[in-house]
């Protein structure tokens, strides 16, 4: 699935993932491909991508929103 | 002859003039290329930010009371002022002034002879201005623009949410220059809070249709975002005029490098005939002279 990670500032993501988890409102959450359509508010922590080679990444966010759809996913960070 | 030396002084004095305003008019260009991309990656994030507000508070059945909707008798009023720390970039400052005193004259007459009419100054030359006409100024904040960044901005949004919710003001609005191309700015004056409910736009295309699972819940989601979605607006705002600033510079000196160029081509001109002249003048003393001699 399509990951873009936007700050304010910044993009800091854009790319091709397999697994992304992120820190939830309501706790920790993880999205796989093909997820259906989700709307959620992040807490402030880590957001973890695996990218297409199984290598593993670390964002520090300061709460956003997230946003899937039809195996994108749109991460408005703060 | 001394006028000849005047011109030389003075198109001496106009070249390196020259050379001062466009080795600024390089500088705002390189410092606006850099706002500039700020601006334009952030717009696509607030106009996201602000679509997914409306949507999901368009499928809200009962909107329940968000605090910063909430609309009051605009009995105390905030302007936030937006200008630049520098001069030298055309009616950029002035115009916003202009604004601001039109507003106040007009919508805000009543509050600002009461004493209720506060002002918050970003920028040095709007707080130089209504500081010497006495205007009461709630705080300012010369520094923003030394260190501009999201983390910066977004203590002043939070302090702005503060005071409306404790209902230190009821009306806040804000008073910038939109950046629209390196050329052309556009002067705006835009209610920060109480929230405006938004006409639905036409292009952006909603979320209706699409069964979206919501984690929180919705009401929840649209509590979290407000704040967010404010300090985004106010950040905007900084980056539009702060990119706008550089756009108005770089064309002030443009222009101001342009007339430097017209001026010297003159004063050329003037100086050449001047400089014929004399040498004229020699040659025909030198003349006469040799015939009086044989004569």
């Amino acid at each position: 699935m399509y990951l873009e990670i936007i700050t304010p500032d910044s993009t800091i993501y854009t790319g091709e993932v397999n697994l992304i988890q992120f820190p939830g409102y309501d706790g920790s959450f993880e999205v796989l491909n093909n997820h259906a359509p989700l709307i959620s508010v992040l807490k402030a922590g880590k957001i973890k991508v695996k990218d297409n080679n199984d290598q593993l990444q670390y964002f520090e966010i300061n709460g956003g929103v997230v946003e899937v759809l039809k195996n994108t996913v749109l991460v408005l960070a703060e | 002859m001394s006028n000849l030396k005047e011109v030389r002084l003075r198109i001496e004095s106009i070249k390196s003039t020259q050379q001062i305003t466009s080795a600024m008019k390089l500088v705002a260009a390189s410092k606006l290329r850099k706002s500039q991309n700020a601006i334009l990656t952030l717009r696509p994030y607030a106009s996201k930010l602000n679509g997914l507000i409306q949507d999901i508070s368009a499928s809200l059945e009962e909107s329940d009371e968000i605090v910063y909707a909430e609309k009051r008798d605009p009995e105390k009023v905030l302007l936030v002022i937006i200008t630049s720390n520098r001069g030298l970039c055309g009616a950029f400052n002035s115009n916003v002034i202009k604004l601001a005193r039109f507003l106040i004259y007009d919508n805000y007459m009543q509050q600002y002879e009461k004493g209720n009419l506060s002002l918050y100054c970003i920028g040095k030359k709007g707080y130089d201005y209504f500081k010497r006409h006495k205007y009461n100024i709630l705080e300012t904040n010369l520094k923003i623009f030394d260190n501009l960044s999201f983390e910066n901005v977004a203590p002043i949004a939070v302090q702005l949410m503060q005071d409306y919710k404790e209902k230190k003001f009821d009306r806040i609005e804000i008073i910038y220059n939109q950046f629209k191309n390196a050329s052309s700015q556009i002067l705006i004056n835009e209610q920060f809070l109480p929230i405006q409910p938004h006409e639905p736009d036409q292009d952006e295309d909603t979320l209706s249709g699409v069964d979206y699972i919501f984690e929180p819940k919705k009401e929840q989601i649209v509590r979290e975002l407000i704040p967010k979605s404010l300090k985004i607006q106010l950040y905007k705002a900084i980056l539009d005029s702060f990119a706008s600033e550089h756009g108005a510079r770089m064309t002030a000196m443009h222009m101001a490098t342009d007339n430097a160029q017209e001026l010297l081509k003159e004063l050329r001109l003037s100086y050449n005939k001047a400089r014929q002249a004399s040498i004229t003048n020699e040659i025909i003393e030198i003349v006469s002279g040799s015939i009086a001699l044989i004569g």
